[in-house]
């Protein structure tokens, strides 16, 4: 309990430290009501991302209504077997093992869109480059010493880091520069979407309610000028 | 239906407690833009409670579940999502309207004799306000929540002889913990709503008893007897207050104010909701993005701040090098604003008759309260911490400089009656 308090004590004066140099995003333009990207995203998520990082607050079911994906379908082409459409979305990946393999466990991404933002996602996927003293060969200029290695090096290609901090390609990859980011930008949308699913409806409700809001004002102005014409 | 309401009045004296707090309750006519905060304040904590119910219908508090329940409130429950932006949003727009409320008192000079009391019922809900927000704040259980509940838990830490015993009191554990949790819920859900609730009451019964205050600081209620009945106010009002008082530029409560606040709530509601719809995280002061994964005793978000509300009062706290000073000057901070009505020693009420010196140091302490709070929420720096202090010394100062020069200020004459 001692080491505790010691611990906070010496907590506190850190809660005053900056919160260090802003990074510089690029911005993602992601477009939340483009379904087709956001059912690239999901299946690019599914094939290289699901190995490690769950889904855990995410159904498959919601998943494929608010997609635009029959249950049908998405039973027979996007799941897992043995899952329920029901489930959320997880691996079997045993955390105790994720955090001997990686230093610590890969964090679950649901709400990773709004803990960070669209931008990072879609800035830190795009800033590996090789670090041979890194555990995995890699590492990030948005996310330093980052413990995950780059899985999507098969696309994107090696890249290098100078001495000015200026990212380069050393060795193609799969995919074009331009198709590389559109992937990423897809990934990005799809965990924009699984952040806050309700995103577009409570934007659109949004205007029903303040249109109705607008019209009542003035009517409850108007019955306010009327009671107040007593007042002298 | 006549029948039926005089068997009520009978035992019940309803219509004649609606006559006396509302339709024959004097208010005087000349209420601007700020007398719209507490009626608005009202109306956010009706919404706190009724959608704080239906939220805890879906959450779970405990270390294991809280954080999940949460998410499952925005996504499985049917509008659930609408129930939480509505709370959280309305948290801190409750302190929005209630900073606005309690500067529109200090400008008219509202806390002064003879409604002191009113002012204190205010200051107790704004007390009590800050530990509800404080508690619902750990609920979400998202790692915001977590550290800012261990900052400012540990500042207890600070008081000497008891205050380790006392931390590990209040959190129910050596770590918090989800004892820590469940405690807070109780306190978040039961406790401390009921409190409110009975100190809001108390709060309108002060405030009906000794009568609204207005722009103008002079009073409607003239002596019985002073003043010709045709320059009296030609409305009905309750015997209780005309028996007492011949009373001049007032109008009932209801529907003059009723339906004139009506336009108020309806305009703050388009507010409300464009934030809630819109941008519920409210640029990230609102709903912080730490807060966005679940609480980890093992990782410290990068830069903890308390909420926003929380700012101006951290702040203080801040600067003061010293852990437990800092932790008196942020209660003194509170302290000194229930002894407002000491503190000021003069007779005239609003700041349109008082002096020009009492003008400056009112928009002194108007800003260096807002650039408190401003700064309560940015990472801490040599110039921020210079910032701090003199905005701590410019908050105290206020109060020091009001009991000084009040007590001999060159006031103009106040009007007899109401203005605009």
């Amino acid at each position: 309990m001692r080491k505790f308090i010691l611990i906070l004590l010496a907590v506190l004066p850190t809660l005053a430290i900056a919160s260090g140099p802003k990074l510089d995003l690029d911005s993602a333009g992601n477009d939340l009501a483009d379904k087709e990207s956001l059912k690239r995203g999901f299946e690019s998520y599914l094939n290289y991302c699901l190995g490690c990082h769950q889904l855990q607050y995410q159904r498959y079911n919601r998943t494929f209504t608010d997609l635009g994906i029959s249950e049908a379908e998405g039973v027979e082409k996007w799941m897992p077997t043995g899952e329920k459409p029901g489930d959320h979305i997880t691996n079997t990946m045993p955390a105790k093992d994720a955090a001997a393999w990686f230093g610590s466990t890969p964090p679950d991404l649901t709400l990773e869109a709004r803990f960070r933002s669209p931008d990072y996602i879609y800035t830190y996927l795009r800033s590996f480059y090789v670090d041979e003293s890194r555990p995995f060969g890699v590492n990030n200029t948005v996310f330093a010493d980052v413990g995950m290695p780059h899985v999507l090096q098969g696309l994107q290609g090696v890249r290098t880091k100078d001495e000015h901090g200026v990212l380069s390609e050393a060795k193609g990859g799969s995919m074009t520069e331009e198709e590389y980011d559109a992937f990423v930008r897809d990934l990005t949308n799809f965990l924009e979407y699984t952040a806050e699913p309700n995103k577009l409806e409570r934007e659109s409700m949004g205007y029903w309610v303040i249109g109705f809001l607008f019209i009542f004002l003035i009517f409850a102005y108007l019955l306010k000028k009327e009671y107040w014409r007593d007042v002298h | 239906m006549n029948s039926f309401m005089a068997w009520i009045e009978q035992r019940l004296p309803f219509m004649d407690s609606m006559n006396k707090h509302a339709m024959q309750y004097p208010a005087p006519k000349n209420f601007n833009f700020w007398y719209v905060f507490g009626v608005l304040a009202s109306v956010i904590l009706v919404n706190q409670i009724v959608t704080g119910i239906w939220l805890t219908m879906n959450y779970e508090p405990s270390g294991e579940g809280a954080f999940a329940s949460v998410e499952y409130i925005m996504r499985d429950v049917d509008y659930g999502w609408l129930l939480r932006y509505m709370h959280s949003t309305g948290a801190s727009a409750f302190f929005i309207v209630i900073y606005l409320h309690m500067f529109r008192g200090v400008i008219y000079g509202s806390y002064q004799k003879p409604r002191e009391l009113l002012w204190i019922f205010g200051m107790l809900i704004y007390l009590v306000l800050m530990a509800e927000a404080f508690m619902g704040y750990l609920l979400p259980w998202g790692n915001m929540s977590y550290w800012g509940a261990q900052v400012i838990i540990s500042l207890f830490g600070a008081i000497p002889v008891i205050g380790e015993e006392l931390t590990i009191w209040i959190k129910g554990d050596y770590v918090i913990s989800g004892a820590t949790l469940n405690r807070f819920f109780a306190l978040h859900v039961v406790a401390l709503p009921l409190v409110l609730v009975v100190l809001v009451f108390l709060h309108i019964l002060a405030l009906h008893e000794v009568g609204s205050n207005n722009p103008d600081g002079n009073d409607i209620k003239k002596p019985k007897g002073s003043v010709p009945l045709e320059e009296q106010s030609k409305f009905e009002f309750h015997e209780q207050y005309t028996k007492k008082y011949d009373i001049v530029d007032a109008i009932p409560f209801h529907p003059y104010y009723t339906v004139k606040d009506l336009v108020a709530i309806v305009i703050f509601l388009i507010l409300f909701s464009w934030v809630m719809f819109f941008a519920p995280e409210g640029g990230g002061y609102f709903l912080e993005g730490p807060n966005f994964t679940p609480a980890n005793g093992l990782k410290t978000p990068e830069h903890i701040a308390p909420v926003w509300y929380f700012g101006p009062f951290y702040t203080v706290l801040r600067v003061i090098p010293d852990k437990l000073i800092g932790m008196i000057g942020m209660f003194a901070a509170i302290g000194m604003l229930f002894a407002l009505p000491w503190f000021d020693r003069g007779i005239v009420r609003s700041f349109r008759y008082r002096s020009k010196l009492h003008l400056f140091n009112l928009a002194q302490f108007a800003i260096c309260f807002i650039a408190l709070g401003v700064l309560g929420t940015m990472a801490a720096s040599e110039l921020a911490n210079l910032a701090g202090r003199i905005a701590t010394f410019g908050y105290f100062g206020f109060f020091v400089a009001l009991w000084i020069y009040s007590k001999d200020e060159k006031t103009k004459p106040v009007p007899e009656r109401v203005t605009g």
